[in-house]
Formats: structure tokens, sequence, C-alpha cells
């Protein structure tokens, strides 16, 4: 058959055809494979072990928790724990510590909306030879390492910091601002941090908006606030909503800012969550602070995706 | 299709000279580029004025002063007797319906027919029937609801036309209304803007680059070239006397050879063209002398194409004057008439057209044929410039 098939004209390329289709289709598998791999190995599986831990019950042994399955008379027996669940809603310490992450995120994520916003609209607005240039300029700070930028933030805020000591010299104030260690200096690092990725998706949006809606509402009798709020800011939804939550999703899990910068009395949900792990050993109540920071991640994360589904079937 | 709307001859308005819309002296300049040079234009109340030019004749950028998109560099523009200079685009009484109709992507026909009125603080119930009303003028009464997304091309730009013209402006600028609709659709349409524009009273500016367009639609022409207005006149003025080589050669194709006035009658010039090898005679339109280098354009379909000389009009026999010989080079079927590229004995080729009257002709021209072309005395422009 197969001699056949080749003998026959057109027979070759057809078999040759066959075969390009079924290598393109592998090559697609693998392709999309390896991604589907990555997350499934290094994502998937440890959600599952630290989905597992959370129904445990701490112990001292190595691993420090309960198994799920034991042994009785022969049979296999199931042990749920809800225990480090509960916990978390009877020590004040886990809701309260929730409730200052997400008013920590938020009120971020507004700053970074009000200084981004009108950044990223400069840049779409400006010469097109010098948005790259000024595109750059944005992504400039992620050439030097995160923590030695918020380390730099320590040297300008503390007692006998940058800030303190030129206000001084200058005479406006006589004793040094307690800069280090407030809301104030965490909502400074959050919002110098993650300020490129709330102006990048910005940018993006508003880059692709077409001047002549403008010319078209100020032709209509719109003054240029109105026209901005009647034509620029709809048309920039999409934009904000990126831009918000790709701050506000980090920044409520954000370790690191919080712990140089902010406040010794009132500790981020990411905080918490290190010290059950490493200081307490209660991997069972960790692994239920983290299962709930996801939780309260994947809503806004699903909204996200819903709204840019709608928007792809709309462009359509 | 409708029955074809006669256009408004001249505005009945009781001063019928009066400009309505006055441009004095326009110039505007980007950098060393002079896209609008010292243009002079007075438009009539109530009149359909085509702006006509090639890209870069400086016609959009005329059209976007008139907006007050862009500033003049020096120069008045008057709507109604008031300055114009220095009023934002969204304090003139003035509303254009943009070429890519930049209609808002996000809020309803509706929505966009109303914006005009919201920035006026018109009443909600009298927004409603005004933009009820103007949709059911553009035949888009149940289409309220949609998003520009969902309509056709020929939809939005009866919605735009809708937007533009719901606060009855005193003046609408269209740029290139109809340049983003298919043959058909343009026919059609453009018969419909006449009839709105009736019904309404409105003037309109319009800009075009296509002279068909500008020729049904316009009451008078601009013929605009390099940032001047080349000429102004009805679309038969502009056509039959072009003022200019330029315009003569922008608006249809035309047949020009260069010449010398060789005698001068009191009402009717000979031509002495050495590229046509004949003498033209042509009415005298304007004032040159003999031996004065003048240029004559004949009209494609203005030249009679024979076997045998014919004598045309009141020409004399055995004169050359008006008659050359040529072999036909090209045929051009075209449906409605025949193009027929004619190379005459000096070598240069001559564009004729006739009407295809007959079905089937008995005995039709060939290629490689020999044929005489004549023309009457009235068909010659004779160009100075």
């Amino acid at each position: 058959m197969a001699l056949l098939a080749r003998l026959e004209p057109g027979g070759i390329d057809r078999v040759g055809g066959n075969l390009a289709r079924l290598t393109t289709a592998s090559g697609r598998r693998l392709v999309a494979g390896i991604p589907i791999l990555w997350l499934l190995v290094l994502f998937l599986i440890p959600f599952i072990i630290v989905f597992r831990i959370s129904f445990s019950e701490v112990r001292l042994a190595i691993p420090p928790y309960t198994p799920l399955l034991t042994w009785r008379h022969g049979s296999p027996v199931l042990q749920l724990h809800w225990s480090a669940y509960s916990f978390l809603f009877t020590d004040p310490l886990y809701v309260s510590s929730y409730l200052y992450s997400l008013k920590v995120a938020a009120v971020s994520t507004l700053c970074c909306l009000l200084i981004g916003y009108p950044m990223a609209y400069a840049i779409a607005r400006s010469d097109a030879a010098m948005r790259p240039v000024l595109l750059m300029l944005i992504v400039l700070p992620f050439w030097t390492s995160f923590l030695l930028r918020v380390y730099a933030w320590i040297g300008l805020l503390k007692n006998n910091g940058v800030i303190n000591n030129v206000l001084m010299y200058l005479g406006i104030i006589h004793h040094p601002l307690a800069l280090l260690q407030t809301d104030f200096a965490v909502y400074i690092g959050i919002v110098y941090s993650y300020l490129p990725f709330m102006i990048l998706p910005l940018y993006a949006n508003l880059e692709k908006h077409d001047g002549t809606l403008l010319e078209a509402a100020a032709d209509l009798g719109a003054r240029p606030l109105r026209a901005f709020l009647r034509v620029t800011l709809p048309q920039s939804f999409a934009g904000i909503v990126a831009g918000s939550l790709l701050v506000f999703i980090p920044a409520v899990g954000e370790y690191v800012i919080p712990t140089l910068l902010g406040r010794t009395d009132q500790i981020m949900i990411g905080r918490v969550l290190s010290d059950e792990f490493f200081e307490n050993r209660d991997w069972p109540v960790a692994s239920a602070v983290a299962i709930l920071i996801l939780l309260l991640l994947v809503v806004p994360i699903m909204l996200f995706q819903r709204l840019e589904r709608r928007e792809l079937e709309a462009a359509k | 299709m409708s029955a074809i709307p006669t256009k408004n001859a001249i505005p009945t308005a009781a001063d019928p000279d009066s400009a309505y819309v006055r441009i004095v002296s326009l110039t505007k300049r980007f950098g060393d580029f002079v896209a609008v040079d010292d243009v002079s234009l007075d438009i009539r109340r109530g009149e359909i004025f085509c702006l006509l030019g090639g890209s870069g004749s400086g016609k959009t950028t005329l059209l976007r002063m008139l907006a007050g998109f862009e500033l003049p560099s020096a120069g008045t523009i008057r709507i109604d007797g008031a300055d114009m200079s220095t009023i934002p685009p969204y304090e003139r009484p003035v509303n254009m319906m943009f070429q890519s109709y930049a209609l808002f992507p996000h809020m309803s026909v509706e929505k966009n027919v109303a914006f005009g009125l919201e920035q006026e603080g018109v009443g909600r119930e009298q927004i409603r029937r005004q933009v009820g009303e103007i949709l059911d003028i553009v035949k888009m009464g149940g289409f309220g609801a949609r998003k520009p997304h969902q309509l056709s091309g020929g939809q939005r730009q009866r919605v735009a036309l809708a937007r533009a013209l719901v606060k009855r402006p005193k003046l609408l600028l269209l740029d290139e209304p109809l340049a983003a609709l298919d043959k058909k659709l343009r026919e059609h349409t453009q018969f419909e803007l006449i009839n709105i524009q009736q019904r309404l009273g409105v003037t309109f500016i319009v800009v075009t680059h296509d002279q068909e367009e500008a020729m049904t639609l316009g009451t008078r022409l601009g013929v605009m070239n390099h940032g001047k207005i080349a000429q102004v006149g009805s679309p038969s003025d502009i056509y039959e006397s072009p003022a200019t080589r330029f315009v003569a050669d922008f608006i249809g194709s035309v047949n020009m050879f260069e010449g010398r006035v060789s005698d001068e009658g009191a009402d009717c010039l000979r031509i002495q063209c050495g590229e046509l090898g004949c003498t033209v005679r042509a009415e005298r339109t304007v004032s040159c002398t003999r031996g004065a280098t003048v240029w004559t354009a004949i009209r494609p379909e203005k030249i009679n194409i024979s076997r045998q000389p014919l004598a045309a009009g009141a020409q004399q026999a055995g004169s050359a004057e008006n008659l050359v010989r040529g072999t036909v080079r090209e045929i051009a079927y075209m449906g409605d008439m025949s193009i027929y590229l004619v190379q005459i004995d000096s070598g240069k080729m001559l564009r004729v057209t006739l009407p295809n009257i007959m079905r089937g002709a008995e005995r039709p021209l060939a290629r490689e044929e020999s044929v005489w072309l004549s023309w009457h005395g009235s068909s010659p422009v004779v160009l100075t410039e």
C-alpha cells in the first residue's frame, strides 16, 4: 500500500504533507507542553503539598505535621483537621494582618494609579522619537537589585538619613521626623517599586488611542477636561484594571518592603506567613495562611481575566 | 434609487452675494512648509462648497483651520460675521464629519449622537427627541442601541453625519465624507447628502480628492494646488472653462498643446500648434496678442473621430484648421463609451472618447486604422498660464 501510494502521482507529496502535519502537531504540543509542565511541577504540585499540609496538625517530628492517612486495623483512615483554619479566625493577629495587607495594597495601588496615569499619558502623547527613551527611564530601576533599592530607602528615611539631615540643615525642622517604620514608609516603598507595573500597561493602552476622537469631542463642544473624562478615561479602563491588578496582587503578599521599612506593631500577611514557617515552625497554620492569601488573590485575577476576554470579544 | 435631487442653485437669501464664511489671506506654515498660502475665499449661506485637490494641496489644513484644530499663521476666518481666529474648536458654531468618522467606540449610536447636545446642557427629554429626529433623517432610526463596531461602513458614515448635524451647526465640514464607501454606495450616498443638506439648510464645506464626487456634490468648487486656490467656480465652469493648465489637467482628462497665436480676430483666435501639425481655431476667451505662447486644451469627448475627414462646424473645406490625421493605437472598451488613443502624424498621442450609442456597431474602428480627428471651434480652451 505504502509503495503504491508513493508511485501514484502526488503520492509522495501526500506522504510528505502528512509528515509535515504530524511534526507541526507534535511541535505545537511540545511548545505548549513545556510551560504546562513547568506550571505543573513548580506551581500545581507545591500547591497540592501546601493544601494538604493545611489540613494537618502540628507535631514535633520530621516532617513537623501529622499525616492525613493513617492505618488502623489494616484499613486506611482519612484524618482532616480544620484546626489550622479555625485558628486563623480565633487569633486577631491574622485577621488584622489580612485587613492591613489589603489596606496597604489598596492605598498603594491608588497612589500608583494617580501618579502613573499622568506619566503614562504624557509618554503616550510625547514625540514618537522620545517614547522609547522615556519608557527606558521607567524600566531603568529594574537594572538595580530590588533589595538594594529598598535598602536605599532606609538610608533616605532613617532619623539621621538624607531627608531628615537636609531638612534640619535648612532649618525647616529641628528634630528628625519619624519616617522609617511607618505606614508612610511602606507606601513609599511599594509605590516606588511597583510604579512601572502600573505605567507600562497604561501606556500600552493609551498609546493606541485615536487622537481624532479627542478632536471629535472638542468639535462637539467638549472642553479638554470633559473630553478626557468622557472619551480617554472610559477607553483606558482596561489599562487601569490591568495596571491595578499588577500592583495590587503582589502588594498584598509583599514581604521585603514592610519588613525593612514598615511598622513593627502591625505586620503584613507575607511576614505572618514567613514567621509561621520559620519562627513558629507551625507548618499547618502557615499553609492555611498561604491558601487564604491565594483565595483572596484568585478572585481579582479571575475578574481580570473575564474582563480581558470580554474586551477581546469586543475587539473582534 | 430615489429621484435625483437637483442641487440648489444660488441660495435664495435676500443678498445672494453675501459671504457667510469669509476667509481672508489665510496662511498656515508648518516650519518652512507653507500648507495654505494666502487663500481668500467667500462661501455663501446654504451652499455645498467643495474643496478639491490632490494630497498635499492644503485642502485638509484649510478645513482644520475652519474647525479650529489648527491656528492660522496669518489671515482671518469670519463665520456669519464673527471672527473665529481665537475661538477654540469647542466654542465654534461649526461641526465636522471626520474622514475616519471618529465615532466613540465605547458609546452606543444614541450616545454618540447625543454627545454634542449634552455638552450644551440640553435637557434629557429634548436630547432624546432631537437624537431620534436626526437618526430618522439619516435612516438609522432602529440602530440607536448599537455600538459602532456592530455597524457596517455605510451605517457608521450615517451616524457620523447625524452626530455632526444634530446641533444644527452654522457650518458643517466634511472631510472626504464618502472615501471609505464602495463605489455603488458612494453614488447613492452623494444624492442623499444633497437631500439632507437641502432639508436642513446647513452650509456644507466638503474636502475631497475625488473630482467626480466634487462635481456631483458641489454647488461651487474650489480647486486647490500647492496651498493656493487655483480656481473657484461652478462644476461646469471648472470643467468647460478651466483657468489654468493645472485645473484643465486635474479635472477630467484633456489633450493639451503648446502653440503660438498666429492671428487674432474679434471673436476668434488662430493658434499655430507645432505639436499638432495644424492650426487651431478657437473662441476668443482670453486676451492675448499675436505671437504669444499659449496652450490649447481639448477634452477627449469633444473630438470627432471618423474614417473620412469631416467638416467640423463652420470649417471651410480644404483648410487644415481643427483637423488632423492619425492612426488608432489603442482602444479601451469601457461599456458606456470607448477610449481611443490616436497617434497623429506629428507623433503625439491624443485621447478621444466616443459614447457607444449603438449596440454592436456595424464596422467598429480597429487598431492601426487610419482616422481623421476634428473638433468644433468652441471646443478648444485657450490657456495663458
